[in-house]
């Protein structure tokens, strides 16, 4: 009898338990993760969002979350942060992108395949303390190509580094990690293109520009746009490298909110660090829930092969 | 296929303009570790690489980070691989309430999450420890989705219930059936996993820094005040050791689970 039922739950999805499986004890095996997700994640988390609704004496109050919210500093902060993301996404989506594109028409399985693959995961994770020394090596007072510049071309940007440490070169900075990002979030995407569109497409007259612009684009355009809102999330949550950069605590949310949690004058000001982590969560949200709307149009196409 | 001349072109100029972006600060890097500095030496030199071995802080830094993702990695192996075997053979109606919670940390950067687990940290390090060590256990909270995303791939992929049947009617145990049976079984997600931890915990540095633990980024920043050129060497040398990394894992089909972070 049991046998037989086994069989029924012999299906990869494991939707279907036998009775035997589920007897009540089974909640006790997720217990300690439980405990322990519940005391470094859950517990944060709930901290922050009911935190951010009670002043510091731990009361019940919207003062300082309104406060913020009508902060012309807060709000300045909070522009810049979106701005930055914003740009840094949609220029490391399409640069990203077309270096994904190049990959693909090459050979597949090549060295240049493998070498930019690897080199990718390596670098898409190279923000922070590291990449800004690269930057500064780079571009910065005595770098490789500021010193280059100030011998050949004294009267460029690119001879005095000013430009470095404000919201150019946090962008430039930024955009360093979002391409190799983006190479590995839309080359599977590439990958999956079926060739027979192509042929398709060819075979009935089409020319190249016909393929891209009718079919190609319509339908790489959901998993571009999802792809670019990941990098969106991923450098509005970014805080080393510009904490490493630029020493102004105002000019983005991330190094507002450790201002306000470890002010060295003494000020420390949890409740505000907690109201501008609310509204940096709030949008974090909304736009991976537009990355999970997309994906789910995406995998129509995508995985059906 | 042949390509025709103007996809050609594009191709290079795309590969070339990326490359250019990307390569350039590597080899500033290299240029400026190597660059002279004070009044001894000219032209090329390798002191600032020689330096590194100098520096008071960064070993201690870097041996306890490695024990730190010792820690995530046995917290992954123990208690989430196990907990996520477990839902998907014995609580399949848990599955999609722990499918959220894995998926929670991206929906929190780190800088918030820091923000909600300063109070806990400041008990820890009265109470228990003031070692950098004990933050594993954040850690090892933020690399779950990665973890959730290559594992419960990796559990799809192999038919559990047949085994986790088979070897129980041959007498083997829960535990059995998890650690020696399904486990192994599932080798490659865990890896992949594994690599994730090492990656990040030794590149974190937003929640270290405002927690005001000694991990290595943290002293690689507090080298970089005072020492460029060494913080430089240093910063390559990791880079270059995590290539190394990279290199040594021969799993196949690793750069779609590393950063694969598909919530949908």
């Amino acid at each position: 009898m049991t046998q037989l039922q086994y069989k029924g739950t012999g299906s990869a999805t494991g939707r279907t338990g036998s009775r035997y499986w589920r007897s009540k004890s089974a909640y006790l095996g997720v217990l300690p993760f439980l405990l322990f997700s519940g005391l470094f994640l859950l517990y944060p988390t709930w901290n922050v969002v009911s935190g951010a609704f009670k002043d510091n004496y731990g009361k019940f109050s919207s003062k300082v979350l309104l406060e913020v919210f009508n902060s012309s500093v807060a709000r300045h902060a909070f522009a810049n942060s979106l701005e930055i993301s914003a740009k840094t996404a949609i220029v490391g989506a399409i640069l990203g992108g077309l270096f994904a594109w190049a990959i693909v028409t090459g050979k597949p399985g090549g060295v240049f395949y493998k070498i930019s693959v690897a080199l990718s995961s390596v670098l898409a994770q190279f923000g922070g303390v590291m990449l800004t020394f690269a930057f500064l090596a780079t571009f910065g007072f005595n770098g490789l190509v500021s010193t280059l510049a100030v011998k050949y071309l004294p009267n460029t940007f690119l001879a005095d580094s000013t430009w470095l440490y404000g919201k150019t070169g946090l962008s430039v900075l930024y955009t360093f990690f979002q391409i190799p990002l983006m190479v590995l979030v839309f080359l599977p995407t590439l990958e999956n293109l079926k060739p027979q569109w192509r042929e398709a497409s060819d075979a009935l007259g089409g020319k190249a520009y016909e393929y891209w612009l009718r079919i190609g684009i319509p339908i790489l355009t959901p998993s571009f746009a999802g792809a670019a809102l990941l990098l969106f999330v991923n450098s509005f949550s970014a805080y080393a490298t510009a904490n490493t950069l630029i020493n102004l605590s105002d000019f983005l949310t991330p190094l507002e909110i450790a201002t306000a949690l470890t002010s060295e004058t003494g000020g420390s000001n949890p409740a505000e660090a907690k109201s501008l982590s609310l509204f940096m969560v709030i949008v974090v949200v909304i736009v991976m829930g537009l990355y999970a709307l997309l994906r789910k149009k995406v995998s129509k196409w995508e995985q059906k092969r | 296929m042949k390509q025709s001349m103007g996809v050609r072109l594009w191709r290079w100029t795309i590969i070339s303009v990326v490359a250019l972006y990307l390569l350039v600060p590597l080899y500033a890097m290299f240029d400026f570790s190597t660059k002279p500095f004070g009044f001894a030496d000219k032209g090329r030199t390798f002191r600032a690489w020689k330096m590194i071995t100098e520096q008071p802080d960064l070993w201690p830094a870097i041996s306890r980070s490695l024990i730190t993702a010792a820690i995530v990695m046995a917290l992954i192996l123990f208690l989430i691989v196990p907990t996520a075997i477990w839902v998907h053979l014995k609580l399949p109606v848990l599955r999609r309430p722990f499918e959220l919670l894995c998926l929670l940390p991206l929906a929190i950067p780190a800088i918030v999450i820091v923000v909600g687990i300063a109070p806990l940290y400041r008990w820890i390090s009265i109470n228990i420890s003031e070692s950098p060590i004990t933050l594993a256990g954040v850690y090892s909270m933020l690399i779950l989705p990665y973890t959730y995303r290559s594992l419960s791939a990796a559990l799809d992929a192999v038919d559990i219930h047949t085994l986790a049947e088979a070897a129980t009617t041959l007498g083997a145990t829960i535990t059995r059936v998890i650690f020696g049976i399904i486990m192994p079984t599932i080798k490659t997600g865990i890896v992949n996993g594994s690599f994730i931890a090492i990656a990040l915990v030794l590149g974190e540095y937003t929640i270290s820094n405002i927690l005001n633990f000694k991990t290595f980024q943290v002293v690689i920043a507090q080298i970089g005040r005072t020492n460029g050129n060494v913080a430089v060497a240093v910063s390559l040398a990791s880079l270059l050791f995590v290539i190394f990394l990279l290199l040594i894992i021969p799993t196949k089909k690793r750069q779609g689970t590393v950063l694969d972070v598909d919530v949908a």
